[in-house]
């Protein structure tokens, strides 16, 4: 049964391995925790809870069968630049230097990985627990060069920063990217993370990122991901939110045939705040799993969460948002919405609210909404003259809209219409 | 302009409409009252172009086409338009999208150019002024959170701003108080051309004291039984449906 069990994890460390940088920034401990946890949990199938909908030791076994971990060179990234914003580059997981452009920005501090001071260290692996999911073990154990971006104390960053995460390989690949983005004390910055893959072989990115904001911190983060057809990730952000600190997230998922995200937040203290929100549209046979979970430690503080999905074909979304109010964290407001447009008879969208409340005195609620676009609203806009496309494009546009609009950089946003390009 | 001839239609497998013949005119207008589930709005419904009927029988022809051959935006594109009885709310498309999406449409259809869009601008103000809709309404999105009245103002807007050969409008006069109802029917009366025409589908006579009908025809168990001059309102507003429905229960 063992054996079995822990297949897919075994041939992906052997496979891994040969190729692998040594990790030297990880310690001893959480690395050997890692290969342990992998060993005897595997990768998770469709019977572990929370990837019932997920299978990704299927997927894996079934798309990963020739794992050769070749990677090709990016050498120009300026057709992904964002105008107004500060440009990092990760290149199949590793920070590039080269690429990045050259800041100096007075309490931002960027620093590779195998340059990591002893403070680094101590921050990596220190939230996103690895003996808590298969593929932060995954990733801690073989992560690539990530970096460390910090925002020190009482800085507030002008200019946003946009984090291009790209993917290049030539054969099938696994790829660990990981980050740790630090805001200090209040600081205040907006920070872009966004997926590109360029593969021209299939590509799978176990991804890990964990986010401090400290007391009276501020980050604004967006999360756009084009995976393409090749590309499959796992996106998984472990955010400490301090006090009075305040942590919004949008998450765009444009393109992937299987992105699965792991959004876990942890309101660490009193008065503070995080927003989640995510817009996803599929078709043909991709997969998008939203997976969020607010942990509500502390009293008097807030969350939000607003997931769409649009899903085409024979696509499948998932969004599963756990709420969980522990029994100090009195006077919280929780708040949860997930909506769902299906465009075909074959689309699925699995959809589950999971609030466990320990507290006493709180306000938590969840909504869910699933279902075509509207006939009568359709049959009033073809009522005045509009065709069966424009018509749709208004309607899926104004869906969307409510999710876009969270978007403040307007070269981000027009970027996000034009790649969604909704008709 | 509109000739309708023994138009059947049926919803779920049951009749709704047993035998239409009607023909309407430029410059005419048309009253079609009727007592509650007579027809009304499936007449309303089947002439727009609604897919949940079924044409049984008989024939629409609109400027010598055949209406029920189009797709209801073609309909709206050919020139007809329905004011609907419960206009739909939207969230999300702003009137201003939505009529600007729809003006081009129609003209793109007739081999136009795109409307400039300072003169569609200035068309949404000078139209607005008829209606006398806020201009903070047009703003927001379609028809979201309006009230009734705001509501029918706003589909007597959108019928100015797209300038329909027929207009139908559906019961336009239920859930508005008499300020309201004033409004609406001025709004049409500096509408009306001799180029087009209006069938006005109401239960009461109210509406036409403002809007004044060249034809009124009563619409029972749906058929027309009873067509007549505007005078035939007031008789009907006098005598009730129950003298109509005690007249055509033994025909039927």
């Amino acid at each position: 049964m063992i054996v079995e069990k822990t297949h897919t994890a075994q041939l992906l460390i052997e496979k891994i391995s040969s190729s692998a940088g040594k990790v030297n920034f990880i310690n001893d401990t959480a690395l050997t925790k890692a290969l342990f946890f992998l060993e005897e949990k595997g990768i998770p199938t469709n019977k572990h809870e929370d990837y019932k909908y997920c299978n990704v030791d299927a997927i894996l076994k079934k798309e990963f069968k020739n794992i050769s971990q070749q990677f090709s060179e990016v050498k120009t990234i300026s057709e992904y630049k964002l105008e107004d914003t500060i440009t990092i580059v990760v290149v199949n997981g590793n920070y590039s230097e080269e690429l990045s452009d050259k800041i100096i920005l007075k309490g931002l501090h960027i620093s590779a990985f195998n340059n990591a001071d002893s403070e680094t260290k101590q921050m990596i692996a220190s939230i996103a627990n690895v003996e808590s999911d298969s593929f932060i073990a995954l990733n801690t154990a073989f992560s690539g060069n990530g970096f460390h971006l910090q925002v020190q104390k009482n800085t507030a960053l002008q200019i946003p920063i946009h984090i291009l995460y790209i993917n290049s390989v030539s054969a099938e690949s696994i790829i660990n990217t990981r980050n740790i983005i630090e805001l200090q004390e209040g600081a205040d910055a907006t920070i872009i993370e966004h997926q590109i893959n360029l593969s021209n072989a299939k590509a799978f990115t176990n991804f890990v990122s964990e986010k401090f904001l400290a007391t009276n911190a501020k980050l604004e983060c967006y999360t756009i991901q084009d995976e393409k057809e090749n590309g499959y990730a796992v996106v998984t952000n472990q955010v400490k939110v301090s006090k009075h600190a305040n942590y919004n997230n949008t998450t765009i998922t444009l393109s992937g045939q299987l992105v699965r995200n792991n959004h876990n937040v942890v309101l660490a203290d009193s008065n503070c705040e995080a927003h989640l929100n995510g817009l996803f549209k599929t078709n043909g046979t991709q997969l998008v799993d939203n997976h969020t979970l607010m942990d509500h430690q502390m009293p008097h503080c807030e969350s939000n969460e607003l997931y769409k999905g649009i899903i085409d074909d024979k696509s499948t979304g998932v969004f599963n948002g756990k709420i969980y109010v522990r029994k100090d964290a009195q006077k919280t407001n929780a708040y949860q919405s997930s909506k769902n447009i299906l465009l075909s008879d074959d689309a699925t969208i699995n959809t589950k609210p999971q609030l466990e409340i320990y507290a006493d005195d709180v306000k938590c609620s969840h909504g869910t909404s699933t279902g075509k676009i509207e006939e009568e609203a359709m049959f009033y806009l073809h009522a005045r003259g509009i065709g069966k496309e424009s018509a749709k494009k208004l309607l899926l546009n104004a869906f969307a809209g409510e999710v876009i609009d969270k978007i403040k950089i307007e070269s981000l946003k027009n970027l996000v219409e034009q790649k969604l390009n909704l008709i | 302009m509109i000739t309708i001839k023994n138009l059947n239609a049926s919803i779920d497998g049951k009749e709704i409409l047993r035998g239409i013949n009607l023909e309407v005119k430029a410059g005419e207008v048309h009253a079609i009252m009727g007592p509650n589930g007579s027809g009304k709005s499936t007449l309303s419904s089947v002439l727009a172009g609604r897919e949940d009927y079924e044409i049984t029988q008989g024939e629409v022809t609109f400027n010598g086409k055949e209406l029920l051959e189009m797709s209801a935006e073609d309909r709206a594109r050919e020139g007809l338009f329905l004011a609907f009885q419960y206009p739909v709310e939207i969230p999300g498309v702003s009137n201003i999208n939505f009529l600007k999406t729809a003006i081009n449409e129609i003209r793109a259809y007739h081999g136009k150019e795109e409307m400039p869009a300072k003169d569609f601008l200035a068309l949404v103000k000078e139209k607005q002024k008829l209606v006398e809709l806020d201009g903070k309404l047009t703003g927001r999105s379609v028809n979201e959170g309006f009230s009734g009245g705001e509501k029918k103002r706003n589909e007597i807007f959108q019928m100015a701003m797209l300038e329909p050969k027929l207009a139908i409008l559906d019961e336009t006069d239920s859930g508005l108080d008499i300020d309201a109802l004033r409004i609406v029917a001025s709004g049409v009366n500096k509408l009306k051309t001799k180029e087009n025409a209006y069938i006005v589908i109401t239960h009461y006579q109210r509406l036409l004291e403002h809007i004044v009908p060249d034809f009124v025809h009563i619409l029972y168990k749906g058929k027309i039984v009873k067509s007549g001059g505007k005078e035939l309102a007031l008789e009907l507003e006098e005598k009730g449906y129950d003298e109509i429905k005690k007249q055509f229960e033994l025909v039927d």
